[in-house]
């Protein structure tokens, strides 16, 4: 665990970036990481992300199986929302741990 | 006398994450196909580029009749448990009924989990940009036609055409 100041503010991050608190999160980080994986974000983002944010807070388990039918994106939409990384880069911007699931 | 002098170098480690898999489908048992799957898919989530190839008894699992009905071996499968976890005696699984059965209860163990049929782990394997295609050979063998497999099939090819498909030195072909 590290310390990175991201868009100003000082967060806790994993090796791989992901921040340690979801609570540390905000809008602005969130562009910042989002920058960084070259990926510009827009409402849908943010309507997705809180989504996330809002899952793992009530500890459910995440799948882009599950993520498909939230009726926000099927799984195409979220691959284009976050090529090459659904789950991980959605996580990762989104402030919340790297994802376990495997499917 | 003749020495030697031995330069010592040091290398830096290199990351050399990988680019491309290209996966074999051989065997139509419900493990076997989803083994497939799941890891075609995991690898479409890592942003890898995804190739999978249905050959042989693998074809059920692209065959649109059979696809979402695939059984597990209940003869000849000494890892198969009773619910409580005692051995399943293979007398029992020679039964009528008893291999569709447990397959059923397999598949619904893996709905649990959040596993999808087969038709719809192929429509996410493709939503991510994974190719599938089968193979020409045994589509000729098993005598079907491309409208009796899944949609998401991209194409029929011949394993000339799929090794061409591997192209790449960060490519791994996989054999499940």
């Amino acid at each position: 665990m590290s310390v990175k100041t991201i868009a100003g503010v000082e967060v806790n991050v994993s090796e791989e970036g992901y921040l340690e608190n979801m609570s540390q999160w905000n809008e602005e980080i969130a562009k910042e990481i989002a920058s960084e994986l070259g990926i510009e974000l827009t409402p849908k983002h943010f309507e997705l992300i809180n989504y996330l944010r809002k899952k793992t807070a009530d500890k459910e388990a995440l799948t882009i199986r599950s993520v498909g039918k939230s009726g926000i994106v099927d799984v195409k939409g979220l691959y284009e929302l976050f090529p090459k990384g659904p789950l991980k880069f959605s996580s990762k911007i989104a402030g919340i741990p790297k994802p376990t699931s495997c499917i | 006398m003749e020495t030697i002098a031995v330069e010592k170098k040091i290398v830096a480690k290199e990351k050399k994450p990988l680019e491309k898999v290209c996966i074999i489908c051989a065997k139509g048992n419900l493990e076997d196909v989803y083994a497939s799957l799941v890891m075609a898919n995991g690898a479409v989530m890592e942003g890898i580029e995804t190739n999978l190839f249905f050959t042989f008894f693998g074809l059920e699992g692209i065959t649109k009749k059979s696809m979402n009905h695939l059984h597990t071996a209940t003869t000849g499968n000494p890892a198969m448990k009773m619910p409580g976890g005692l051995p399943f005696p293979t007398m029992l699984g020679g039964l009528p009924g008893v291999e569709s059965a447990v397959s059923g209860m397999m598949r619904k163990q893996m709905e649990d989990l959040d596993m999808p049929p087969v038709d719809e782990f192929l429509e996410m394997i493709t939503a991510g940009g994974g190719k599938i295609y089968a193979c020409k050979l045994a589509v000729d063998m098993f005598k079907l036609k491309k409208e009796d497999l899944s949609d998401e099939v991209d194409s029929i090819i011949t394993i000339g055409q799929f090794y061409e498909l591997c192209d790449g030195d960060r490519t791994q072909i996989i054999f499940t």
